[in-house]
């Protein structure tokens, strides 16, 4: 990957790697689906107009626990008498429309990816390089996916603490010691993205 | 003679009832959680900074006060950017 870099004349642009690009997307799309079958629950609700409005989803925190980071609640239960009852309320108003930005926002890097050249299926070796430039809106997208990315394989990577974070890259199985990998190296594009915008 | 002045932010957190907490993750790279402040908020670097490092320290920091709607909708906000927000009633 060629970091990001803030063009004089305004947009964002950056490298990827056929199969940097790949990867990306696969990752990103397991986010959207996560997202879109949340939303999906409700999609039989009585009141089209509240569903449109994006209110009249679930009180209730979902159970995936890459969701429960994804959409936590607003009000800590415990902090005072009420507070749980107002999550509840504050959810089943705002979820939904939570839910789509960050469902919108994920298909902006994917949208950018293949406007760069992604094509679907396998990368193969030959494949160009990907070249992405981003607008001002579409690097606030960008960055809040990312960040969506990186908590989803974070939860599922167990990590919990800053020691996690670092142990994860350690560890002897395979597939986490490899997971563990692509989760650093999120942070890296997503720390370019950051540092590019001065 | 030197009079002492009250902080003039801490006259406004009393009189505001509810405040904005984003709590420290293991995932949210510093660098980012800096820009998320300065970038909504429109804090100063400096301030933006300060209160990155008091998330990262003790553990959470009060980023904002108003009335509940304001921040209701700050923590939205900061639940797109992927921060870990709560609001919670100032005098709690």
């Amino acid at each position: 990957m060629k970091p990001f870099k803030k063009r004089r004349r305004g947009g964002t642009v950056a490298e990827f790697e056929a199969g940097e690009a790949h990867l990306l997307a696969s990752l990103t799309s397991q986010v959207v689906e996560l997202l879109r079958d949340r939303n999906a629950d409700g999609e039989s609700d009585p009141d089209p107009l509240a569903a449109q409005l994006g209110i009249g989803g679930s009180g209730v925190a979902p159970e995936d626990p890459v969701l429960q980071r994804l959409l936590p609640d607003a009000y800590r239960p415990g902090s005072y008498r009420d507070a749980e009852a107002d999550a509840a309320d504050f959810r089943r108003l705002t979820e939904r429309s939570l839910t789509s930005l960050k469902v919108q926002n994920a298909e902006t890097i994917l949208a950018s990816l293949i406007e760069g050249g992604l094509k679907p299926g396998l990368p193969e070796e030959d494949d160009p390089a990907i070249e992405i430039e981003l607008d001002d809106a579409e690097v606030q997208a960008w960055l809040k996916a990312l960040t969506d990315v990186r908590l989803s394989l974070a939860v599922r990577l167990g990590i919990e603490t800053e020691e996690d974070a670092q142990l994860v890259g350690h560890s002897e199985d395979e597939a986490t010691a490899a997971m563990a990998e692509i989760y650093d190296w999120l942070g890296y594009v997503q720390e370019s993205l950051v540092v590019s915008l001065g | 003679m030197e009079i002492e002045q009250p902080d003039v932010d801490d006259i406004v957190q009393l009189e505001d009832p509810w405040v904005t907490i984003v709590w420290n993750d293991p995932v949210n790279l510093m660098s980012y959680v800096a820009y998320v402040f300065r970038n909504y908020f429109g804090y100063t670097d400096e301030k933006a900074h300060e209160l990155m490092i008091a998330v990262h320290t003790e553990g959470k920091a009060v980023v904002s006060s108003g009335s509940r709607e304001q921040m209701e909708r700050h923590v939205q906000a900061m639940h797109e950017y992927g921060l870990w927000a709560t609001l919670d009633r100032a005098d709690a």
